[in-house]
């Protein structure tokens, strides 16, 4: 498939202060990408570099093979919503929508079809005549986003669209944004710095931090294969055990060695971080011979709803502790309390290794 | 970091070129408007009479004339004085309406607005009503007399405590209210409480409210010259240089002497709201005051006091300007509203004044809000907006007198090309615009602020171009301050003398102009009578705005209703 969006050693200062270093990026037609970092890691401003809005310093951004680093946002081909919607209060949802409409010279009827075909889309058909100020909020998200998409852009820009309303809303409004890109085919990137708002909107992350980026890929590889520690502990839970490594394929944490995948990159001797999910953690039938196999006491058990996170005393050592997920049925049929002695795995291909 | 990546220099947008050319365009008005005119005042004050520079000369001969230099002494004097019993007025005012239950509150900050709506000659003309040779309490004081230091003092506490009033009020009210539940808690005393709550928390407004009324007595002109005597202030001296001895080099050099602490005062201002920002981060709760009978009673006394005082001087007036023949015949009579038997132009003077400031409203507020919003949305372009910011602010620190005598220069020069505005409505337009411009432009600047900064973003993101969205949108928006502007312009328009007195010519005299000159034919009750009209001029335009604001605006404006 076609990159949409190729930027290239994109860096913006503010004065001496670096807010991008050096990104590089690359965006497919028809794809929904999310900016996901901690506050202040410089989502906002790449998006609005992408934009235009706060041109970059130096680098280069080209969006359907056209060179648009240095073109002004109305040169450019895309539609925006903020955080704040920015809807403009004086004028009614239907000439909201129209906006971008009526200066292409389309005759009324065409616009006035065109806006109730957006309103439709979006779920607000009766909207229309209202001002802004009447709608709740997640209504008045879905207005900008419906003016956003009324002159048909290429690309759709969302700076944290979903951060201003509460939490049932948010849900329900995730799947109706997703369901909508898709139905559109519209390329599009979201910034957000909800780790579960990404991983289940986006076709591919791009996790990023300290202006940069760490990781580029789908939910599940970051999830499942994160690239860097940071990532690791940004997006969910992980278990940190500090240990050295020995061989290729064996870290020592504790005076105790474990089996982990193999290393190419480090070198034996070195101080690196053991990691694993809690839910990744094994309790229920080991087999005789599992490898990593570790003796612990359940020390604190959390009730979180759904299920319970443990946390786990090694009995070897009582430095190195784990947190891991345990079912509500693991708990009742092993009656796990507070005290309880238990032996856990930790499963080599379920590892990952960080310097 | 790679070494390759050029720097990219952003292109330029339709909107930017227009949004450019605009703030350069702005610039250039301004520039005509106060630089050029107060630079040809700088330059002035080094020429002779016939136009030989002749260096500092024209000073030197100012700081050894001990008449001129007491004049300056005099000043300082009277505005140090004012300063001192207005401040304390005010404050104790501004509490009264934040800190108290006051009933009918309303009708005590109506009150305290009056003196704002009235030319600065209206207390000098009540002032010799009440106490001058034929005063009603002559007695009252002695063997003294009412014209000089004492009755400009007098004048000058009304003529300021609005605006003493005004800015300790706002500061007042910004305070935190969660700062005195902290102190109550901890069972601090009242006067604890005053000391070390109350008072810091209005002490930038307190240095601001002082700075400013000083600078208006430093500045006002029409006080002194009617009550002055022989009492002379800086502003008296330059009218005296300027209109009575035609010598425009040395009226220039008072004019000089006059700026210096008028723009000392606007730095000295300008940098302490500067460190207030630093201090006001937390979002403030509001207080609400609870009611103490005790407290309230001794303010609501209080506040009558000064209602009183300030009805009985604008009440002197009216009744002075409906008398026969003070303090013989005290029949009343209209007769002083014929204002042909004492002036040439009659009422067309105050026609003139409707006119001038229908004229600056409309000019003004367009040229005002449309430049805040060209400073304020422009991208980039940093240094030339830092040029439009400077001269919008010039105008606070240079009183009207001093930009008048500037624009004489400026527009009387014979190659000026404007030359030909000399001497037409246009110029007293102008002028005013000038003098005022401060305000209204922060006004609009302050509004613009408030409304989301994505509007720009999102009409380039549909490409519309940005004026369509200023005319849809943020205009619209806007209205209230845009009429706030317009309102203020109006008022002042109606009021000034300071400005306007050496730009007049015979057929665009204004009514404060005229009030002055008819006061100095010896006529106090035909002046006090012009006076009378423009104060009830300028209430009812405002009155009216208040009306329009509840009623009409709010069916206008239906989108701000949830
Ligand atoms: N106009 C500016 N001037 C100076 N620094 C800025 C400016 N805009 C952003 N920054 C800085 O650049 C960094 C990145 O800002 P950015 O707004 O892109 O963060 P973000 O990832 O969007 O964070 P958030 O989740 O809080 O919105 C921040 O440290 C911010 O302080
Ligand atoms: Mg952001």
């Amino acid at each position: 498939m076609a990159n949409y969006l190729e930027v290239r050693s994109l860096s913006k200062q503010f004065g001496t202060f670096t807010a991008l270093g050096d990104v590089s990026l690359d965006v497919i037609e028809g794809e929904f990408v999310c900016f996901l970092g901690p506050s202040g890691c410089g989502k906002t401003t790449l998006l609005r570099a992408i934009a235009g809005l706060d041109p970059q310093t130096s680098g280069t951004i080209r969006q359907k093979g056209r060179d648009v680093s240095a073109l002004p946002p109305a040169q450019r081909d895309f539609g925006i919503v903020f955080q704040s919607y920015a809807l403009f209060p004086n004028l009614s949802v239907a000439d909201n929508v129209g906006y971008g409409l009526v200066n292409r010279r389309q005759n009324k009827g065409a616009i006035a079809r065109r806006v109730a075909e957006l309103l439709v889309l979006v779920g607000l058909p009766d909207a229309g005549p209202k001002y802004p100020a009447q709608l709740s909020g997640g209504q008045q998200q879905r207005v900008a986003l419906a003016r956003a998409l009324a002159t048909s852009p290429g690309l759709l820009l969302l700076d944290e669209p979903l951060s201003a309303l509460d939490a049932r809303v948010r849900l329900r409004l995730r799947h109706e944004i997703k369901a909508l890109q898709r139905t559109l085919g519209v390329t599009t990137i979201m910034v957000t710095h909800d780790q579960e708002e990404a991983l289940t909107m986006a076709d591919r992350i791009v996790v990023m931090n300290h202006g940069a980026i760490e990781q580029v890929g789908t939910p599940q590889e970051i999830y499942r294969r994160p690239a860097t520690a940071f990532v690791a502990d940004f997006v969910g839970s992980m278990n940190f055990l500090a240990g050295t490594l020995m061989a290729p394929d064996r870290v020592r944490v504790a005076g105790v060695d474990f089996a982990c995948p193999v290393q190419d990159g480090l070198a034996p001797g070195q101080k690196v971080s053991l990691c694993i999910r809690p839910e990744d953690v094994r309790v229920r039938d080991l087999p005789a011979d599992i490898a990593n196999r570790v003796p612990v006491e359940v020390a604190e058990l959390d009730f979180v709803g759904a299920f319970c996170r443990a946390t786990l005393k090694a009995r070897a050592t009582s430095d190195v502790s784990v947190t891991a997920d345990f079912s509500s049925n693991l708990i009742r049929d092993l009656g796990v309390d507070i005290g309880t002695k238990l032996d856990i795995a930790l499963p080599p291909d379920r590892v990952r290794i960080f310097a | 970091m790679s070494l390759a990546a050029p720097a990219v220099k952003p292109g330029m947008s339709r909107d930017d070129l227009m949004m450019r050319g605009g703030v350069v365009l702005l610039a250039g008005v301004l520039l005509v408007m106060l630089g050029l005119p107060l630079w040809s005042l700088l330059a002035k004050g080094f020429e002779d009479r016939d136009g030989k520079f002749i260096g500092l000369a024209n000073y030197v001969s100012y700081f050894s004339t001990p008449a001129l230099f007491q004049s300056a002494l005099n000043s300082l004097q009277v505005a140090s004085i004012t300063t001192v019993i207005v401040v304390p007025l005010a404050f104790l005012y501004a509490y009264a309406l934040t800190r108290t239950v006051l009933p009918m509150r309303w009708l005590f900050q109506g009150i305290s607005l009056i003196p704002i709506f009235a030319p600065s000659l209206l207390p000098g003309l009540a002032l010799i009503y009440l106490f001058g040779t034929q005063g009603f309490f002559k007695a009252l004081l002695g063997s003294g007399s009412i014209y000089g230091i004492d009755g400009i003092v007098i004048a000058q506490v009304f003529y300021c405590f609005p605006h003493a009033t005004l800015i300790l009020t706002t500061a007042l009210a910004t305070s935190d209210a969660r700062l005195y539940e902290a102190a109550d808690v901890l069972g601090a005393s009242k006067r604890r409480v005053f000391f070390t709550v109350t008072l810091p928390g209005a002490k930038y407004g307190l240095i601001s409210a002082a700075l400013v009324v000083f600078t208006l007595v430093m500045t006002d002109f029409g006080i002194a010259k009617v009550i002055g005597g022989n009492f002379n202030v800086l502003a008296t001296d330059v009218y005296k240089k300027v209109i009575g001895q035609q010598d425009f080099s040395m009226g220039a050099v008072v004019g000089m002497v006059l700026l210096a602490p008028a723009a000392l005062a606007f730095l000295v201002d300008r940098l302490v709201q500067r460190k207030q920002v630093a201090l006001l981060t937390a979002r403030a709760v509001p207080l609400v005051p609870r009611p103490k009978l005790g407290r309230d009673l001794f303010f609501t006394l209080f506040c009558a006091a000064v209602s009183a005082a300030i009805l009985t001087i604008l009440g002197m007036a009216i009744w002075g300007s409906l008398i026969k023949y003070w303090p013989y015949n005290l029949s009343l009579t209209l007769d002083n509203y014929d204002f042909a038997r004492f002036d040439a132009n009659g009422w067309e003077s105050y026609w003139n004044s409707v006119r001038m400031a229908l004229g600056a409203a409309v000019f003004g507020t367009v040229l005002m809000f449309t430049g805040a919003w060209l400073n304020e949305k422009t991208r980039g372009f940093g240094a030339m907006r830092g040029v439009v910011q400077f001269l919008a602010f010039l105008p606070m620190a240079v009183p009207g007198l001093v930009l008048g005598l500037g624009y004489i220069f400026f527009f009387n020069a014979p190659n000026n090309p404007l030359n030909f505005l000399y001497a037409t409505m246009g110029i007293l337009v102008l002028n005013t615009v000038a003098h005022f411009y401060t305000v209204g432009h922060l006004t609009a600047t302050t509004a613009l602020k408030q409304i989301d900064p994505e509007f720009e973003a999102v009409s380039a993101s549909l490409k519309v171009p940005i004026w369509k969205t200023f005319v849809r949108v943020t205009a619209p928006i806007c209205l209230p301050a845009i009429l706030d502007i317009a309102i203020y312009l109006f008022v002042n328009a109606m009021t000034t003398v300071s400005s306007v007195i050496f730009l007049y010519a015979p057929d665009t005299k204004l009514a404060s102009v005229a009030a002055v000159n008819i006061e100095e034919a010896g006529t106090t009750a035909a002046a006090a009578a012009l006076c009378v009209v423009i104060v009830l001029t300028s209430a009812a335009v405002k009155a009216a705005h208040l009306v329009a604001d509840r009623f009409l605006f709010a069916r206008l404006q239906v989108w701000r209703r949830r």
